[in-house]
């Protein structure tokens, strides 16, 4: 079947098969390998991107549901001029990862908690980041990078 | 250049920012899977269902009838051009990375199918028909030992038991008998495993006209495993060339990884096309050559009247699973600090390795130097409360005082230095234990248990070899070094680019290289590039494990950048017309002592001695060019005796940790949460402490996981019970609290700077300070945590044994 979605703003027509997940399209159709795979069960949360605007796992979602979606991907974080974004720098400016390969569903998850109003803690980031396993940081730098990155949309209450 | 006074570094100390993270918070990581080659085809592979079963026949016609399916091979036919993987038992347990004739694990390979997409390759395996004649299933280590016939894994071994032996080191009998208290305890540590968040996986492409294999692959030691993947592929090791990967985690479980490369190596062959084989998560977990120590211990510490230790025996029974790839190793490692930051003169290890039907043992952070550090640290807490002394005096009569380093343990290794006193110290500075014995009464009136637990420990690091094989008679590869290389070179504009040779799997080998040879050069980091060369443009490296890395590296840049120091000098000293004595180096230039005004920089005279040979003397001595190479040994390692009374010194670069963790039990649901966690290690000088936090905070993580979540089970058919994330719990950000790391930093006198290894320390550590803080939050009530993990289920039948509470 052919789908039409917007990936990180660019307009895309692609032809898929019924059975093909969103993970396998962004990353092997369309070469955005940004976007992991850890479990393909739903727990792990590494291959989590935005789907219009909202957190998806992209190993339980068929790309045929994509058709009309507005869908970002890690690969669209970067600033224009090609500078880190204030959470991509964040999570490096606090050590906010070890291997890298939860991050990109880290930052999406993180992503769309920074849109959301409302004041940060770290409980709430902990809460908001529970459903992404990460085996290498011990949590508790990406929860400071989030907050890091958030100070300007929250106060930080911790 | 070996100095210990840390004011004198310039870039060792500092939190320089990775460089790794930029491509890696970008989405531009290279992990194996993001590798797409030409004309690829995808691999999957169908695992076996029986625990132990032989395989009476593979029917693959309606496989290979589906469209789109490129190859589809079983394991007898696969074995014709893939030999048995590499092992370092002996005689061999011989095994092949897809199974040959039978089973042994739920999981094991059985065939695999070579197609154009990973999704037609799944259609496929559906259609494998397998006819098995079930076997026997082993499950009960000891059980195991005594099976006989087809109850066997191996016949040609003729038992389950793969190892046995006993040695004693000091006077053990005299300790025992004199003892005022014997303090015994059986302890039953579980099986689990590193679960990194990326699986295993290779992509392999193969040039038929040259033949020559291209992998890419997540697992390391390539230039030590590459010549044995290319024995078991028929070829030899220079037709294999390894690219390096980012690595999505490790923890050791990647380190010897051989079936995944050699599947998508021995299917790209005969396939005639590239293959990329990633395991998923079941394969990964049922298969992933990634459980670790299973273990039964009875064990005993002799302890005089006055509470001094005076003896410690640990006899073990070791449930390897179905193959014996690593040997005793991981026994080796628990050797090298089986009497813990303690004195105890005597020693006895009594090893029985069994074979059972179920995944097989791979190393794991801590290798089984973990599992020793639980059961002593639990046996001196039993101590404490059999002789009524304080659970922290009792710790602190017995450590080794630190003018007493280098200190020689019964089986001959050495620790090299550290201060345990002051490492207890600090770790009790930052915790007000009055306020949490206040607070361990009023919770009593909520329903909630407090209690503190305290462990001091040891962390050895960095790996030689010797202890993969010294328990064996016959070791199958008794190698003896274990050396890392680098190269660097200064280009024509004054950059200096590092090459390394071992993959980036979560430790930050870009950023200590970079670190390193700023503080060797004085340059700034920023003028620094670190790169990566495959195999086939490598030098000899084993690359991280076993808490080896950034001490080797530290060697391997000081020996590179001494021969690049002494070349800089000698063209800037000429270009100064002065000799090369009478010059200095400092920022990035060579200047005449005395008249710094006189100076060329690194860039004026790389850009000399890269184009201007003409206006230098003839001679080897003005070559042209600024490169240099180093090949780093272990900076101290000794052979154990023949009759090993003497193990040799086989990990004498030992750091130390004092955890202290305060939980919270609900009366109720018995669940165990974490309120406070204190760390304090000794890793010698710190390259970089953000790093060195991580790496402990992330070894903790694991430490939490082992000790109140995770365990394999499996059920009495050997199926494995827990194969999915969602019945295999690593902790969730809601399960690891926030943890206070400090640092005592004693060098070690052996090391480049003085640096330790870090990277296993919060594992090393972790699992006996939580236990201990359970027993402590039923104090006086008789509970004794003597099995991981410490599940609600399993403290509810803990607490119905205990005695009734004293308050
Ligand atoms: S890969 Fe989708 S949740 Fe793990
Ligand atoms: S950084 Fe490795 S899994 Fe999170």
């Amino acid at each position: 079947m052919t789908i039409s979605v917007t990936i990180n703003g660019e307009p895309i027509a692609a032809t898929v098969e019924p059975r093909l997940l969103v993970c396998d399209f962004l990353r092997d159709h369309l070469g955005l390998t940004g976007t992991h795979i850890g479990c393909e069960h739903g727990v792990c949360g590494a291959c989590t991107v935005l789907v219009d605007g909202r957190t998806a796992r992209s190993c339980l979602m068929f790309a045929a549901q994509l058709d009309g979606a507005e869908v970002e991907t890690v690969e669209g974080l970067l600033l224009p001029d090609g500078e880190l974004s204030p959470l991509q720098a964040s999570f490096r400016d606090n050590h906010g990862l070890q291997c890298g390969f939860c991050t990109p569903g880290m930052l999406m998850t993180a992503t769309e908690l920074l849109r959301q109003d409302g004041r940060l803690d770290r409980e709430g980031v902990r809460e908001a980041i529970s459903g992404n396993l990460c085996r290498c940081t011990g949590y508790e730098t990406i929860v400071d990078a989030i907050l890091t990155a958030g100070r300007d949309q929250a106060e930080e209450t911790a | 250049m070996m100095s210990s006074d840390r004011r004198n570094f310039r870039w060792i100390g500092q939190n320089l920012k990775r460089p790794e993270d930029i491509r890696l918070v970008s989405g531009r990581g290279r992990f194996v899977d993001d590798v797409k080659l030409p004309r690829m085809a995808h691999a999957a592979v169908l695992a076996s269902p029986h625990a132990h079963a032989r395989i009476v026949s593979i029917n693959l016609d309606a496989a290979r009838a589906l469209p789109g399916v490129y190859l589809a091979v079983g394991g007898r036919e696969f074995a014709d051009s893939v030999g048995p993987m590499p092992t370092l038992s002996s005689p061999p347990v011989v095994q092949h990375c897809m199974a040959v004739d039978r089973v042994r694990h739920v999981g094991e390979p059985v065939a695999a199918i070579v197609a154009a997409s990973r999704y037609i390759a799944e259609d496929a395996l559906a259609l494998i028909e397998v006819d098995y004649e079930l076997l026997p299933a082993v499950v009960d280590p000891v059980e195991a030992i005594a099976a006989t016939g087809d109850a066997v894994l191996h016949p040609d071994r003729g038992s389950n038991v793969v190892h046995n032996s006993r040695h004693v080191w000091g006077p053990l009998d005299e300790a025992f008998a004199s003892a005022a208290h014997v303090v015994r305890r059986r302890f039953r540590w579980p099986r689990v495993s590193p679960q990194p968040i990326e699986t295993s996986g290779a992509v392999v492409d193969y040039d038929r006209a040259e033949k020559k294999f291209t992998v890419h692959s997540n697992m390391s030691q390539q230039s030590v495993i590459g010549a044995r993947l290319a024995r078991a592929l028929g070829v030899e090791p220079f037709q294999i060339n390894f690219h390096i990967n980012d690595v999505g985690g490790s923890f050791g479980g990647k380190s010897s990884l051989y079936h995944v490369p050699l599947i998508a190596a021995g299917l790209a062959r005969l396939a005639g096309r590239p293959v990329k084989y990633v395991e998923d998560r079941l394969e990964h977990m049922a298969n992933g050559n990634q459980h670790a120590s299973d273990r039964i211990y009875d064990a005993a510490l002799a302890v005089a009247a006055d509470g001094t230790f005076t003896g410690l025996c640990l006899k073990v029974i070791d449930d390897y699973g179905a193959y014996f790839m690593m040997n005793t190793g991981s026994h080796g490692n628990a050797l090298a600090q089986a009497t813990g930051p303690y004195r105890i003169p005597a020693l006895e290890y009594d090893l029985t390795a069994v074979l059972t039907n179920k995944t097989q043992q791979a190393p794991y952070r801590g290798f089984g130097g973990e599992v020793g550090n639980f059961v002593l640290e639990r046996l001196v807490d039993a101590a404490a409360q059999e002789t009524g002394i304080d659970r922290i005096a009792l710790r602190r009569q017995n450590f080794i005082d630190k003018a007493e380093f280098p200190y020689r343990i019964p089986n001959g290794n050495i620790y090299d230095s550290g201060d345990y006193h002051r490492v207890l110290d600090r770790a009790l500075s930052h915790i007000d234990l009055d306020a949490w014995e206040a607070r361990r009464v009023s919770a009593r009136a909520e329903g909630k248990r407090i209690g503190i637990g305290v462990a001091t420990v040891n962390e050895r690091s960095v790996l030689s070899v010797t202890e993969l094989w010294f328990l064996d008679d016959k070791p199958a590869f008794p190698q003896t070094s274990s050396p890392e290389s680098v190269r660097i070179r200064i280009n024509a504009d004054g950059m200096a680019v590092v090459t390394i040779f071992a993959p980036h799997w979560g430790n930050s080998p870009e950023t200590v290289a970079k670190q390193l040879t700023a503080e060797y050069l004085q340059i700034d980091p920023d003028h620094i590039a670190v790169n990566y060369a495959s195999t086939e443009n490598g030098l000899i490296s084993k690359g991280p494990v076993g808490s080896r890395y950034t001490v080797m590296l530290a060697g391997a840049i000081a020996g590179a950048t001494a021969t690049l120091k002494t070349k800089i000098i000698r063209f800037g000293a000429h270009m100064l017309g002065v000799a090369d004595d009478e010059v200095e180096v400092h920022d990035e230039s060579v200047s005449v002592i005395g008249d710094p005004s006189r100076r060329q920089s690194f860039a004026d005279i790389a850009r000399a001695a890269h184009s201007f040979r003409l206006s230098f003397p003839g001679g080897e001595d003005f070559r042209s060019g600024l490169s240099a190479e180093h090949t780093y040994d272990h900076p101290y390692t000794t052979m154990p005796k023949a009759d090993r009374s003497d193990l040799g010194v086989f990990y004498p670069i030992v750091g130390h940790a004092c955890h202290i963790v305060v939980v919270e039990i609900d009366e109720r649901t018995n669940q165990t949460r974490i309120v406070k966690y204190i760390a304090v290690h000794d890793a010698g000088t710190i390259v970089n402490p953000r790093i060195v936090e991580g790496q402990i905070r992330g070894g903790i993580a694991q430490g939490i996981g082992t000790a109140l979540y995770e365990i394999y089970r499996y059920g009495e058919d050997g199926q494995l019970l827990t194969a999915s994330l969602a019945d295999y719990a690593i902790p969730t950000a809601h399960e690891i609290p926030d943890i206070v790391v400090d640092h005592v930093e004693t060098p070690s006198p052996f090391t480049e700077f003085g640096i330790k290894g870090c990277g296993e320390g919060g594992r090393l550590a972790c699992m006996p300070a939580v236990a201990a803080a359970i027993d402590d939050a039923f104090r006086g009530e008789g509970l004794f945590v003597a099995e991981l993990p410490v599940t609600p289920s399993h403290l509810h039948a803990l607490r119905s044994v205990a005695g009734p509470s004293p308050e």
